[in-house]
């Protein structure tokens, strides 16, 4: 699997499963199961950071050589804003990298794709590496990378669920249709979601809550890690396919006899 | 980034060998995959896909019902001039070829015009030459404010354009251009134009993408079949295709199939094409790509055409005149070729019905651009 490498921006990682780091027990425990995990990009929201204080928590259990920060622009409600927390984790994290998530709906979170659009085309021209938080909506996938966003990332359910890829068919639309890698995000709750989201070809997971919540959190980071495997193994090695019939008679073609 | 810079990702020697090493294994494979690929075209046009034409027809026919039912557009040629600047081995309108020239005026436009319609068509295709001076940008914005009233849907088939022209055109009402590349074998194609502006073969691979900038709605790709390897020429297309789709995936695409046939004093064909493999190439565009249109022209001949609008055909033509004029006033001096199937409007909607199937006329409005 080493030559199989996924490229985003210009930052190259082994490990197709990114991991956020909201929901642990506590900072160590985070690190233990990141680690475990094998996660190279962990997202953080800025609104969590203490961007005054350089030996913040978080960031110190999170060493950059080892895990590369994702900050997100979580907590936001509209574009400008948005545009104004990415350019403040710029600042404070020392990253042109912004996971952009703008949800002005505090219930379920989800993500408004008219201020996304708008803030993606912002922050790109601003010279961010955007990647944002979307809808599984095949079409504003397309109409973001037309903007220049340099991945994708379209939820399997509502953030928080754990209810699995209910989106299935519009992430196979997107995935077909990318030409940005496409991670999945929010949603996945089990291992078995993230193996499946592998096989469609989704290039990357995202996955936080099942990990963070789980019983033994290093453990499941060690499960999960098994499972993007063997999902990004499955989809190389192609699922096989029932075949079709043969028909004994031509009645389509006899013409041409 | 434009196809000139794709293309270089493909050596057509490569291409030809993988077309041709492909086993039956792989056409099952292609046959069962839900999201064929290139590859799996490549499986499909395959001497390897021969005993599974009739399986490929089944499957090819269940998914233009599904996306299509069972309906086929009618659309009309309207050839304008047959003034030509260029020359191609291949071509009635070839500038080194002894025919009267000639150039319809707006009266002679508007003639046209009314036998069309009397016929029932209300999409219409315009054709040229290439004569730039005579035939340029100038003279298609008329013709298309003249076609306008007439007709839900304006495509053309002439000379590439620059982006500007395009969108200009657009801006008339133009809602279609189909241009085929004729051979997407760069040496080939100098040998078959070597003169006027077409022997510029990159000039003309890059024309979709300038289209497709100036926001054209549907754009054809197509080869010229006979002119090199028809499997090899046929993979460049489905990769143009699959390109554009990608990159332009707001527009509509159109595939068409002209295959040259063999003639005592023409140009020596580099392949033969049966009607088998005619079927098979059809079908192969059909399950790689499902929503593509899919068109076929009077050069087939009546008993062919009567069983391929049931096999992945979508858009078709009847009763076509290839001369500048010819509906109104016939002159065969004047022709760009001798069409095959020869049969009234009236009598191939009938045939079509015949089958089941609805010939529908309009299927466009003015009012969406």
């Amino acid at each position: 699997m080493n030559a199989d490498k996924l490229r985003i921006g210009d930052k190259t990682f082994n490990s197709r499963l990114f991991t956020g780091t909201g929901k642990f027990r506590s900072n160590k425990e985070m690190e233990d199961a990141l680690t475990v995990s094998g996660s190279e990009l962990v997202t953080m929201a800025l609104k969590r950071v203490d961007v005054d204080n350089s030996e913040d928590d978080i960031l110190v259990h999170l060493p950059k050589a080892k895990f590369n920060w994702l900050p997100n622009t979580s907590g936001v409600r509209t574009a400008k804003e948005a545009v104004f927390a990415a350019e403040l984790a710029r600042e404070a994290l020392d990253t042109n990298w912004i996971k952009l998530e703008i949800h002005p709906d505090p219930k379920y979170l989800m993500p408004d794709p008219i201020e996304t659009l708008l803030a993606a085309e912002e922050l790109v021209k601003k010279g961010f590496v955007v990647l944002p938080y979307i809808h599984a909506d095949p079409v504003l996938a397309r109409r973001l990378q037309d903007v220049g966003v340099q991945a994708v990332m379209p939820l399997g359910s509502p953030i928080g669920s754990n209810k699995g890829l209910r989106t299935d068919d519009f992430l196979r639309i997107i995935i077909e249709q990318a030409d940005v890698p496409v991670v999945v995000d929010a949603g996945i709750g089990a291992p078995s979601h993230a193996a499946y989201a592998m096989e469609l070809g989704a290039d990357a997971v995202l996955v936080n809550t099942a990990i963070a919540v789980a019983k033994d959190p290093v453990q499941m980071a060690n499960a999960f890690r098994i499972a993007v495997d063997a999902g990004r193994m499955a989809y190389h090695a192609k699922l096989g396919v029932a075949s079709s019939q043969a028909n004994a008679s031509s009645p389509l073609t006899a013409f041409l006899d | 980034m434009s196809f000139t810079e794709e293309i270089e990702n493909y050596s057509w020697s490569t291409v030809k060998e993988q077309i041709y090493s492909k086993t039956a294994d792989d056409v099952r494979k292609a046959l069962s995959s839900n999201q064929p690929n290139l590859e799996d075209f490549q499986a499909l046009i395959s001497p390897a896909a021969a005993p599974f034409l009739e399986e490929m027809a089944q499957k090819s026919q269940a998914l233009t019902l599904q996306r299509f039912g069972k309906t086929i557009q009618m659309y009309a040629p309207l050839y304008l001039s047959n003034e030509c600047q260029n020359i191609c081995t291949y071509c009635g309108f070839s500038l080194d070829v002894k025919i009267d020239r000639k150039t319809l005026s707006d009266e002679e436009i508007l003639n046209e015009v009314s036998v069309l319609k009397s016929y029932g068509y209300d999409h219409v295709l315009i054709v040229t030459g290439e004569a730039n001076r005579t035939v340029g940008v100038d003279y298609f914005k008329n013709a298309i404010r003249l076609l306008k009233p007439h007709f839900s849907h304006i495509a053309m088939e002439v000379q590439p354009l620059d982006e500007t022209d395009y969108r200009e055109l657009i801006e008339e009402g133009l809602n279609t251009v189909l241009v085929y590349q004729e051979t997407y074998h760069k040496e080939n194609y100098k040998k078959h134009h070597p003169k006027g502006k077409k022997s510029n073969f990159n000039y003309r691979l890059d024309t979709h993408d300038r289209m497709g900038r100036a926001g054209i709605h549907k754009m054809g790709v197509g080869v010229l079949i006979g002119l090199e390897d028809w499997r090899t020429d046929s993979f460049y297309a489905a990769a143009h295709l699959d390109y554009l789709e990608k990159k332009y995936w707001q527009a509509n695409y159109s595939i068409s199939f002209p295959r040259l046939r063999p003639c005592a004093g023409g140009v020596e064909l580099k392949s033969i094409m049966s009607d088998r493999e005619l079927v098979q190439l059809i079908c192969a565009y059909r399950i790689f790509n499902q929503e593509v249109e899919l068109s076929m022209s009077t050069r087939e001949s009546e008993s062919f055409r009567n069983n391929i609008i049931k096999l992945g055909i979508t858009s078709i033509s009847a009763d076509s005149k290839t001369d500048p004029g010819g509906y109104a006033n016939p002159n065969v001096n004047l022709e760009q070729f001798e069409i095959h199937d020869k049969r009234s409007t009236a009598s191939f909607i009938q045939a079509i019905k015949d089958q089941g199937y609805e010939p529908v006329f309009k299927g466009w409005d003015k009012v969406l651009q």
